[in-house]
């Protein structure tokens, strides 16, 4: 097999394994009941895996195919605006603090999942020309931190122990 | 090898000061909003950035509003005990619905789907000078 063809199943399987983890985390019950809407960001396990394994170009592939591909399936154009804004502020912050080296994994994924969040919300404030949505960020900044760590060490062991040939 | 554990130490002890830093920032607003922050007497409702309408806390009322090109989209506005909340909405993601009942001067509800914001707010506390006691 072709080194190009072996690199389009890959991401093919990645991004698969994205879906499959975007769909679990849609059926699971709310983490945060006070504030409805948030979620873990399984996904982003790949993408970090992806973002240490493969650079950046991979992730950033893999992350948009996801997002379209979520957004038709359960039909939300809406909220592709809003993760598309959050993912890719979250991503370019990630390659950023990757190539400082100065962070482990735990603390680059969780830059990413404090700024997806703030993406977010910036993004909502300017749609919605409200400041109000400051509110938010408060409770944000404490959830992405904490689903950033676990995302953060859920990466870590894939990129430890998956073998470097796949 | 010890210079590979040196590596390490100093990613962890990074990680660590990077994850305080935000739990303090955090606190910082929690406390602002939760602590510092009294009751609201208003709920102000925007729809696409522009003013809807005002309700009164202390009143018990549910206000229908209509929302989008024909009124499709609606969301019905409860206030009651003093607490405002979003009872029921035909909106794709149901969040609104979920939220917790707001009171605090400055929370709010948001429905982005059909760019509907309730804010709570102290009437006036904008254009008149602070009480001096």
């Amino acid at each position: 097999m072709s080194k190009k063809t072996k690199n389009v199943a890959f991401i093919g399987v990645c991004t698969a394994l994205a879906l499959v983890l975007s769909y679990i985390e849609a059926i699971l019950p709310p983490l945060f009941a006070a504030v409805p809407g948030i979620k873990m960001g399984l996904p982003n396990i790949i993408i970090m895996f992806l973002l240490y394994r493969r650079g950046p170009a991979a992730a950033i592939a893999v992350s948009l195919i996801r997002m379209l591909l979520v957004s038709l399936l359960f039909g939300n154009m809406m909220a592709l605006m809003y993760s598309l804004a959050g993912a890719m502020l979250s991503l370019i912050v990630m390659i950023i603090l990757r190539r400082l080296n100065f962070l482990s994994t735990v603390g680059v994924s969780v830059a990413g999942g404090v700024s997806h969040n703030i993406g977010q919300i910036l993004t909502a404030m300017l749609l919605l020309e409200t400041a109000e949505l400051g509110y938010y960020l408060v409770v944000l900044t404490i959830t992405g931190t904490v689903s950033g760590m676990l995302i953060g060490l859920c990466g870590a062991a894939l990129i430890k122990h998956i073998p470097n040939k796949i | 090898m010890k210079e590979k554990e040196n590596t390490v130490k100093r990613y962890v002890r990074n990680d660590i000061l990077l994850i305080l830093c935000l739990v303090l920032i955090a606190a910082i607003g929690l406390f602002y909003l939760y602590v510092l922050r009294d009751h609201g007497d208003t709920v102000r409702v925007t729809v696409d950035g522009k003013e809807y309408g005002n309700y009164s806390l202390s009143q018990d009322i549910t206000e229908d509003i209509y929302t989008g090109k024909d009124g499709e989209y609606h969301n019905r506005l409860v206030i009651k005990d003093g607490t405002a909340f979003m009872e029921s909405a035909n909106c794709p993601d149901g969040i609104c619905v979920e939220h917790s009942r707001v009171f605090r001067d400055g929370e709010s509800i948001v429905c982005l789907p059909h760019r509907v914001v309730i804010t709570v707010v102290t009437s006036g506390d904008s254009n008149t000078p602070d009480v001096v006691i």
